[in-house]
């Protein structure tokens, strides 16, 4: 019987990670997600593994680059600023392939942001790639449980790709606790990481450079080509969305992470109504489930897409989706109860909107 | 046969291991010298197979791309910070970082620092050309003072710019540094000397003692716009006075 405990969503990554066997973590303390690092400040250093407070983010993303070459699993976590700080290292992951994990837990707002407050303004940012035109899986999880869950399938796509993996937590579900039970996932087997740096005489005489100089080692056109594939590959195989009441829906609410909660929770208040509302929940950002999105939108006719931000890059990747096929609307940050930092969309908010929809 | 000449043993040089030839180095620059020492020194101290070079973005780089060992290289500045995490998690490797003068006096001088101040184990190798080289010969950190250059076209002026840093003497006293030292390869003694510098800061490295930083000069005839021989006069006359050669910390030593 697996271990069931009351546990934060902070914690939760932490403890996902050490599941995953990530002994090695490096970071640098940003609200609201310093507690995942002193979570492996005091655990990593029992099992042999190591936690290393670094001067800043910059230097964190380049640490976790640093460490990765071994061929272990590592990470690092921060949040909205401190992503980007870290464009350079994460292009250089990407560019020479080493696999790592990253965990944002967004604040709201653009600069420094609000250390203390929710908010999902981070979509657009990660979901669009590293400079350089290359993209990286986004989970976004909605739950404690699925933060535990997606945090460690991040390290196997991280693995089985070589790629970077990002999870977008945000504020709320950071700091929430909630059930969770404690188990490992075993998403199947992976490759050899043969590429690792360990030093040619623990490798067969074979020494290996990994370089992110593209221009210098092979040609820039090559490379591209390489790199389509396997994003090819990732878009074929790594889709993964949740649908909630949608089969007779006249309109179709889509959210990711806390706000789809709440979204759920309206589709039930509207279903007590009468009302045909169901819930499209993206939990890949990218790839984004587009077929998915478009044929359930096209069903129902109507979307209205809600997001606890003033609305970027996901109703981009919405219109994207649906091409055309169901009307778009949106509900942002300017339908919160109030303005002031406790500041929340609620179901009744959304409801009201569904009504003047329909 | 004279009893002088039947002393002479003959002596073979190998030809250096390196993955790719030619180095790419300018003609007269002294940065293949310097990776020819390190190879020499890897090879003599028989640490090859368990050596990790972090390289960096700039001329320095050419080489870590050429070394037959397992390498990293291509970020411009961050290599302290790459080279401090995978010492933590390999423990057993010899792992060193080479930058050019510019990615550790300005761009990576946060790194560099920190990694001194946290005593990391690790070795850095600096090559010191008092310009940015691949970019065109502009101000660096280490730009001598009156030194013509893109980006100071009449000389570089200390009310402007400040003076010529001193890297491996502004982290010598910090507690986590095990070794600090600045050697050169423009004539053959010093780079002899040069070379027991890099052994020691190998050997420091190897009994885990701390942080190691040494600084090579090194001429850059493209951007100093010189002939090669002038460039052996310019060290000489122009960079000895501004960068003093020797250790300036070697804890090893002290000991014994």
């Amino acid at each position: 019987m697996t271990e069931k405990i009351l546990c934060t969503g902070n914690d939760a990554v932490a403890r996902a990670a050490i599941s995953a066997g990530c002994k090695h973590f490096f970071a640098y303390p940003i609200t609201p997600q310093s507690e995942i690092g002193q979570y492996m400040a005091r655990e990593l250093p029992k099992i042999g593994g190591c936690f290393l407070q670094s001067e800043g983010e910059y230097a964190a993303g380049y640490m976790v680059l640093g460490a990765a070459l071994s061929g272990e699993r590592v990470m690092t976590a921060t949040s909205s600023p401190g992503i980007a700080l870290m464009q350079e290292p994460l292009s250089m992951m990407m560019t020479a392939e080493i696999p790592a994990v990253v965990v944002d837990t967004q604040r709201l707002g653009p600069g420094t942001g609000t250390g203390g407050q929710q908010g999902q303004t981070d979509y657009t940012y990660l979901t669009r790639g590293v400079f350089g035109d290359l993209r990286y899986p986004v989970f976004a999880p909605y739950s404690v449980s699925e933060v535990y869950e997606y945090v460690q399938l991040a390290f196997h796509i991280a693995d089985k790709y070589r790629v970077l993996s990002m999870v977008l937590n945000d504020f709320v579900l950071a700091r929430m606790t909630e059930y969770l039970e404690l188990k490992t996932f075993d998403f199947g087997s992976l490759p050899e990481k043969e590429w690792a740096l360990k030093g040619s005489a623990n490798k067969g005489g074979r020494s290996d450079l990994l370089f992110t100089v593209t221009g210098f080692m092979i040609d820039i056109p090559g490379f591209f080509v390489q790199q389509k594939i396997k994003s090819d590959k990732i878009m074929e195989s790594e889709i993964r969305y949740d649908t909630y009441k949608t089969e007779d829906a006249e309109l179709i609410l889509v959210a990711y992470g806390y706000t789809a909660r709440v979204a759920k929770n309206a589709v039930n208040l509207a279903r007590e109504k009468g009302i045909k509302v169901g819930m499209f929940r993206p939990i890949s950002l990218w790839p984004f489930p587009k077929q998915a999105l478009h044929d359930t939108a096209a069903k129902a006719g109507k979307v209205l897409v809600v997001e606890d931000g003033p609305g970027g890059g996901f109703i981009d990747d919405v219109e994207l989706s649906v091409k055309g096929k169901a009307s778009i609307n949106f509900l942002g940050i300017q339908a919160r109860h109030t303005f002031r930092p406790e500041g929340l969309i609620f179901p009744e908010r959304i409801l009201q909107e569904v009504r003047e929809l329909l | 046969m004279s009893q002088e000449t039947a002393m002479i043993k003959k002596v073979v040089c190998k030809k250096p291991e390196f993955r790719m030839l030619p180095l790419g180095f300018c003609a007269g620059c002294h940065y293949g010298t310097i990776y020819r020492l390190i190879d020499e020194v890897l090879e003599e101290m028989d640490l090859k197979g368990n050596a990790i070079l972090i390289g960096g973005g700039g001329c320095s780089t050419l080489g870590a791309m050429a070394m037959n060992i397992d390498s990293f290289g291509g970020p411009h500045g961050p290599g302290t910070a790459i080279a401090s995490a995978l010492s933590r998690v390999n423990k057993d490797a010899l792992i060193f970082a080479v930058q050019g003068d510019g990615e550790q006096g300005a761009i990576g001088l946060g790194n560099f620092v920190a990694t001194a101040v946290r005593g990391e184990n690790i070795t850095v190798i600096t090559m010191n050309n008092a310009c940015y080289g691949m970019t065109g010969g502009q101000l660096a950190p280490t730009t001598l003072l009156g030194m013509v250059t893109p980006t100071t076209p009449t000389g570089r002026d200390k009310k402007e710019t400040g003076s010529p840093l001193h890297g491996p003497e502004l982290v010598a006293p910090l507690e986590g540094v095990a070794y600090a030292a600045r050697g050169t390869v423009h004539s053959f003694a010093n780079r002899q000397k040069s070379k027991k510098m890099l052994k020691n800061a190998f050997q420091i490295q190897q009994k885990k003692l701390g942080f190691g930083v040494l600084e090579f000069l090194s001429a850059c005839p493209t951007n100093w716009k010189l002939k090669s021989v002038d460039c052996i006069k310019f060290i000489e006359d122009k960079m000895l006075p501004e960068f003093p050669l020797g250790e300036f910390k070697n804890i090893d030593k002290k000991k014994e």
